[in-house]
């Protein structure tokens, strides 16, 4: 079913924008991994051959039930750990360590709260060794969330959706292929949420990097996304995916988004909510 | 900090909308007031007015009772001698810190002038309470270890109670012996300081970091760690080829102990997130230690610092004590040697005042590293 599934995602791609799509971003190809921990009681398996791929500028999103295994998919992509079983490969090269064209956004900003607001943005540059040339970049990148003028606060002055947007831009400004998003709006209040999922769609249609989200949020998976992939409980394997056949910008009140929301609750053995 | 501080004191309330047939709960004035209105009377003041500052005429009294008890109650003998020498001068003195204190007085009814004048007003009127309490102090001091006319039992005794005014003596007849010692104490404190924060940091860092280095370095660590390094001392006097090279040695030990364990966990308690974040950046593994676990870590770092720096104190007076020829602590059982105590009290307040220094020059320096945490302790 899974194989069967799959054959859509090219359509889905051709609905990016056809002036990024290409080098600024990757095609992902997760083939048959699986992968577990070895915890205090015995091997804990949490992905259980996940087939999945992601084409050049496509917007997909991972929805399952909580701590079923999203996250580590998210960090198997990263190259943050290695899968025990499977490969992934980042146009066609396995994908072995962390890369600044794969790029983490996290729940938590984590922001370095020693630098500030200019510095954590300059953050992978600096690493890279190319900051000095580079720092047009870093001022940009501040300007695509809207915090130009709180490049010299502190962290600890921001609130919860800025200091979320200077995370948008440390991970931005190294012009990523693929931008990893782990619950990135999964912390800030719900106004701020769907401020943040708009600011989202329209960088990822500037920018045109690969995009792979994991939600919780049916809504706001349906809202950004191309295509919607869900998990089952623990050990994760895909059991369905949704293609989400809308232009963007999408409208929250669209009644085909609310018809696909209720053939995702039905996915996840929620019908009964709808 | 500054921004966020006076944001939190003017809270932004906005007055409830007139809305027809609603009471109005809050009067307008009342919303208006922000919460620092006691600040605020002193700058609605008009420049030029003139308003007397009689509190400050409490602090021109005090020091003045002090300079009378010195100089015209009669000094009961001490020792060998019928007084107390520079009684006369200190008196004096303090009537000369009272005339002072009667000009800023004045100074501070104005309130108007140049920027500078107003910030020592500010500085005078802070300062008055402590200024008045002082003078008490000392007066009573001289009173009871000086004067006749005190009865027996509540005297102190001479010569272990010096009186304020023979320190004075202390220090003019004694002074090149005093800062001889005084540069030599720092000279090696610094020595012994530097050699164990550098050393403590880098082994705290290290096993912090590296798995193998904690294999090797923790278990010593455990051992030798909580070992009184004054207990060492004899030892190192035999093993080390001078006093000098040894006393460097313990005070480095007591200072590194604490700089090292608070840099481990420093360092190991860093969130790994952080790690994660710079690692798809394309960090490398330099950039994580130097630029994401120290920075992180340097809260911690600084409480051992200032663990450290109360060891090395001890071991240095201890070391100083026992075989090192020159000095605070050897003034200190020279003094002793000598029954001379005034010169003991005149070092004491030497010490105080460079390890005060010390520790308040660590504080300056964290304020300026630690900028970025909020909520920090003022020293």
């Amino acid at each position: 079913m899974v194989a069967a599934l799959q054959k859509k995602s090219p359509s889905a791609a051709a609905e990016t924008p056809a002036s990024v799509a290409g080098a600024a971003s990757s095609r992902i190809r997760i083939a048959a991994v699986s992968h577990g921990f070895d915890g205090p009681s015995g091997r804990l398996e949490v992905l259980e051959n996940v087939d999945l791929d992601i084409a050049p500028g496509e917007f997909v999103a991972l929805l399952g039930p909580s701590g079923c295994g999203k996250s580590t998919l998210l960090r198997l992509v990263a190259g943050l750990e290695q899968a025990s079983k499977g490969s992934i490969t980042q146009d066609g090269q396995p994908i072995t360590q962390p890369d600044p064209s794969r790029i983490v956004v996290f729940q938590d900003p984590t922001l370095f709260p020693w630098r500030k607001v200019w510095d954590n943005v300059a953050l992978g540059l600096q690493a890279q060794g190319i900051l000095k040339q580079e720092k047009g970049r870093v001022d940009e990148a501040l300007k695509r969330v809207g915090l130009q003028d709180f490049a010299h606060s502190w962290p600890h002055q921001l609130s919860g959706g800025m200091a979320q947007r200077v995370a948008l831009a440390r991970a931005l400004v190294n012009n990523p292929r693929l931008l990893i998003l782990d619950e990135p709006l999964g912390k800030l209040d719900s106004l701020t949420r769907l401020e943040l999922q708009s600011e989202l769609v329209s960088l990822w249609r500037k920018n045109g990097f690969s995009a792979l989200l994991v939600t919780h949020d049916i809504e706001e998976a349906l809202f950004l996304a191309q295509r919607v992939v869900i998990f089952s409980p623990r050990p994760a394997r895909i059991i369905a995916e949704i293609k989400v056949d809308q232009p963007y910008p999408r409208h929250r009140g669209d009644p085909a988004l609310a018809e696909l929301r209720r053939e995702a609750l039905e996915r996840l053995g929620l019908a009964q909510s709808w | 900090m500054n921004v966020r501080a006076a944001l939190e004191q003017s809270p932004v309330r906005e007055a409830p909308p007139e809305l027809p047939g609603v009471a109005v709960l809050y009067p307008p004035e009342a919303t208006a007031i922000p919460a620092s209105a006691s600040l605020q009377t002193q700058e609605s003041i008009p420049a030029g007015t003139f308003r007397f500052y009689w509190f400050g005429l409490a602090a021109v009294a005090a020091w003045a009772l002090l300079g009378a008890v010195t100089l015209i109650l009669p000094d009961r003998p001490a020792g060998f001698n019928e007084s107390w020498a520079y009684t006369r001068e200190f008196g004096v003195l303090a009537l000369v810190f009272s005339a002072f204190w009667a000009t800023l007085t004045v100074l501070a009814s104005f309130r108007q002038g140049p920027r500078f004048v107003r910030q020592i007003d500010g500085l005078f009127r802070y300062s008055v309470p402590w200024i008045i309490v002082s003078a008490l102090i000392f007066a009573l001091w001289e009173y009871l270890t000086a004067k006749q006319g005190v009865p027996d039992w509540a005297q102190l005794n001479p010569p272990f109670f010096a009186p304020p005014s023979a320190l004075i003596d202390a220090y003019l007849s004694d002074y090149a012996r005093l800062a001889d010692s005084a540069y030599n104490s720092v000279k090696l404190l610094l020595e012994g300081i530097l050699w164990g924060v550098a050393v403590g940091f880098i082994t705290g860092v290290s096993i912090g970091w590296s798995k193998r280095a904690n294999y090797w370095v923790h278990p010593i660590l455990r051992l030798v760690g909580p070992l009184p390094p004054t207990a060492l001392l004899p030892l190192a006097f035999f093993f080390f080829p001078s006093s000098h090279a040894a006393s460097v040695f313990l005070i480095a030990l007591a200072t590194g102990f604490p700089v090292a364990i608070l840099s481990w966990s420093g360092v190991a308690s860093v969130n790994k997130a952080y790690y994660d974040v710079a690692r798809t950046m394309g960090a490398s593994e330099w950039f994580l230690i130097f630029r994401v676990a120290v920075p992180a870590a340097l809260p911690q770092v600084f409480v051992g610092l200032f663990m450290g720096f109360g060891a090395s104190f001890v071991v240095l007076i201890v070391a100083e004590m026992m075989g090192v020829k020159s000095g605070l602590g050897w003034y200190l059982t020279w003094a002793q040697g000598y029954a001379a105590y005034v010169n003991m009290y005149a070092a004491l307040i030497i010490m105080t005042i460079i390890f005060s220094g010390l520790i308040s020059l660590l504080f300056a320096m964290r304020d300026r590293v630690l900028i970025w945490q909020k909520g920090i302790v003022k020293w």
